[in-house]
């Protein structure tokens, strides 16, 4: 179990890289802060302290594996791959530009660390299902996380990918929900209310955990609990803040993808700390 | 008459004696298994053989998952819905990674004749040919469906195997050279090129016959691999005879006419005559479909006679 001072460690990372990502998206004028911001806890949590994985080495057969389903979070994405090794932190400034391997969206064949590439919303919980199969069916007990927005999951792919989780019972495919209540347009209940989440996961008879996405204690104790289930696929629900960290983004639509502006950008930076670049 | 066998008969036996030599063949079904014959892999290998219901789109979904894994994945549905419903993974993830992928569609072209136009598939070729770096092969019968099964085991990249429902005529001996890319001569001649993929290739050699009593000495080309176009083989029909006729159980736009149209254009501009579907079909029995939307023996050659009347004199 995560001690106090390994909470304080995380904290410090996760608010590191928020200040780097603000400076990166305002340096580029272009990318998603919404849905990265919202979901820094879920992944640094994931990569620095549950999953199985060697950044020397990439392509390691027994790794675990993480999909961004959501994939507009890609920045943060690469803020976290960059700090765990797979590639240098300098060349995250590239993001987004012509001959780049960091894509707007993530690219499975051009960045190292990426699992599958992303972008059109609902693809990752299939593909994560394949791979839970592949992982059976080579006698592995690697994982399979996929990160999804709550926005994502109107799509029906996500559905029909849940009832396959169940049928094949796979244990070892555990779904993140990246809970921030906003999308692009407008919240969810604005644009398409999705009623009893946990509900409609367990009536498709997955094993539903609730947890507070930004508490990277409670993030850790929730994946335990997913892995102690053996009967069939988890979904953590993390209730999470669009934008959060950054007062006048949280829980905004506008931020969803919105380039910075210099006023915003000092006043987000004064916030958050660490300086303007 | 020569033996006859349905395509989709052919494709279950191939997939069944590659899963036997070949442990990375994983298959997915939609639930049409008993019709596309992936069923009979299924009896054979159970554990590598996954049903995702009636849910094209995750069954391609959950084939990348697999592909990335390693493994080489057959996946089957309808035609019509292969390059319809899962077509949103088939280009975002398998198109564009590039990875390992089966696309097994079949009950192609009119063949799900009874069926009606809603399960008969016309636009499959076009949209599979629009993805950067996909194969495309249309199997003209039990021979050449057999060669293609095993050829794609080991082939790099997404491709796109076009199967029909249809019996059809024997054409090939068991010993034919198959390549991916490259298509196969059956008929010399100078006066005009037949080019068909898939089924409706026994109607091409019909009508050549048929040229042939009057005289026209046709030249007959299996092109079953419609992308990546044998480029070659396309420019020397051209330089030799001058005019091309294609035949496809498809539409006429951006299939193996729109190939073969490219290609002349560039290289060689010659008059160049598409035979295909110009609208939905409908219900009905396959050969009278076939005769009433213009795959007739008779049509075929008259076309060609039309397209050699264009040639400069």
């Amino acid at each position: 179990m995560m001690n106090d001072e390994r909470k304080r460690e995380l904290d410090e990372m996760c608010l590191q890289f928020r200040q780097d990502l603000i400076d990166l998206l305002y340096q580029i004028q272009t990318g998603h802060p919404g849905g990265s911001l919202s979901c820094t806890e879920i992944l640094t949590v994931l990569y620095f302290d549950i999953m199985n994985l060697d950044p020397k080495n990439p392509g390691w057969e027994k790794r675990d594996r993480l999909i961004l389903s959501k994939g507009h979070a890609a920045p943060i994405l690469y803020r976290i791959l960059a700090e765990r090794g797979y590639f240098p932190k300098e060349d995250l400034k590239t993001l987004r530009q012509a001959g780049s391997y960091l894509q707007g969206h993530p690219c499975v064949h051009k960045t190292p660390g990426v699992e599958l590439s992303s972008g059109p919303l609902g693809l990752g919980l299939g593909a994560g299902i394949g791979m839970a199969l592949g992982e059976r069916l080579k006698g592995s007990d690697a994982y399979i996380y996929v990160v999804m927005g709550d926005g994502e999951i109107q799509e029906g792919a996500v559905w029909e990918a849940a009832l396959a989780g169940n049928k094949f019972k796979l244990s070892h495919c555990i779904a993140i929900l990246d809970h921030n209540g906003v999308q692009l347009d407008g919240t969810n209940e604005e644009i398409m209310p999705m009623g009893d989440i946990g509900a409609k996961w367990e009536a498709f008879g997955w094993n539903v955990i609730y947890c507070d996405g930004h508490n990277v204690m409670e993030i850790e104790k929730a994946v335990a609990e997913a892995k102690q289930k053996t009967d069939g696929p988890s979904i953590l629900i993390c209730k999470t803040v669009k934008g959060k960290g950054v007062s006048f983004m949280e829980g905004k639509s506008a931020w969803h993808g919105k380039p910075i502006g210099e006023e915003d950008y000092k006043k987000a930076k004064a916030e958050l700390g660490g300086g303007v670049k | 008459m020569s033996r006859t066998i349905a395509i989709r008969d052919a494709y279950g036996n191939a997939l069944k004696e590659l899963g036997a030599v070949n442990e990375s063949i994983v298959v997915l079904e939609a639930d049409v298994g008993a019709s596309t014959k992936s069923v009979l892999f299924g009896k054979a290998f159970p554990k590598r053989y996954f049903n995702t219901g009636i849910s094209e789109l995750n069954m391609v979904n959950m084939s990348a998952g697999l592909a990335l894994e390693g493994f080489v994945p057959y996946v089957n549905t309808f035609a019509a819905f292969m390059a319809t419903r899962a077509l949103d993974p088939v280009v975002s993830l398998i198109g564009y990674d590039h990875l390992n992928v089966r696309l097994c569609g079949t009950y192609c072209g009119l063949s799900d004749s009874y069926d009606g136009a809603s399960h008969q598939a016309i636009t499959d070729i076009a949209a599979m040919r629009a993805i950067p770096g996909m194969t495309v092969i249309c199997v003209s019968d039990e021979v050449e469906t057999k060669k293609a099964v095993f050829a794609l085991a080991d082939y790099k990249g997404p491709a796109y195997l076009r199967l029909s429902r249809a019996p059809a005529p024997v054409i090939y001996e068991e010993g034919m050279e198959f390549q991916i890319g490259k298509g196969v001569v059956l008929k010399e001649g100078n006066d005009v090129t037949i080019l068909a993929t898939g089924t409706v290739l026994h109607r091409a050699l019909a009508a050549a016959e048929i040229l042939e009593k009057e005289g026209i000495r046709p030249m007959v080309v299996d092109m079953h691999t419609v992308i990546p176009i044998d480029r070659e083989l396309v420019v020397s029909c051209a330089r030799k005879t001058g005019a091309i006729l294609t035949v496809e159980e498809h539409s006429i736009y951006g299939g193996l006419g729109s190939a073969v149209a490219e290609v002349v254009a560039e290289e060689c501009p010659v008059p160049v005559s598409i035979l295909g579907a110009v609208d939905y079909a409908e219900s009905g029995d396959l050969d009278v479909l076939m005769e009433r939307y213009g795959y007739g023996a008779d049509a075929i050659a008259s076309r060609a006679k039309s397209v050699m009347e264009k040639k400069e004199r």
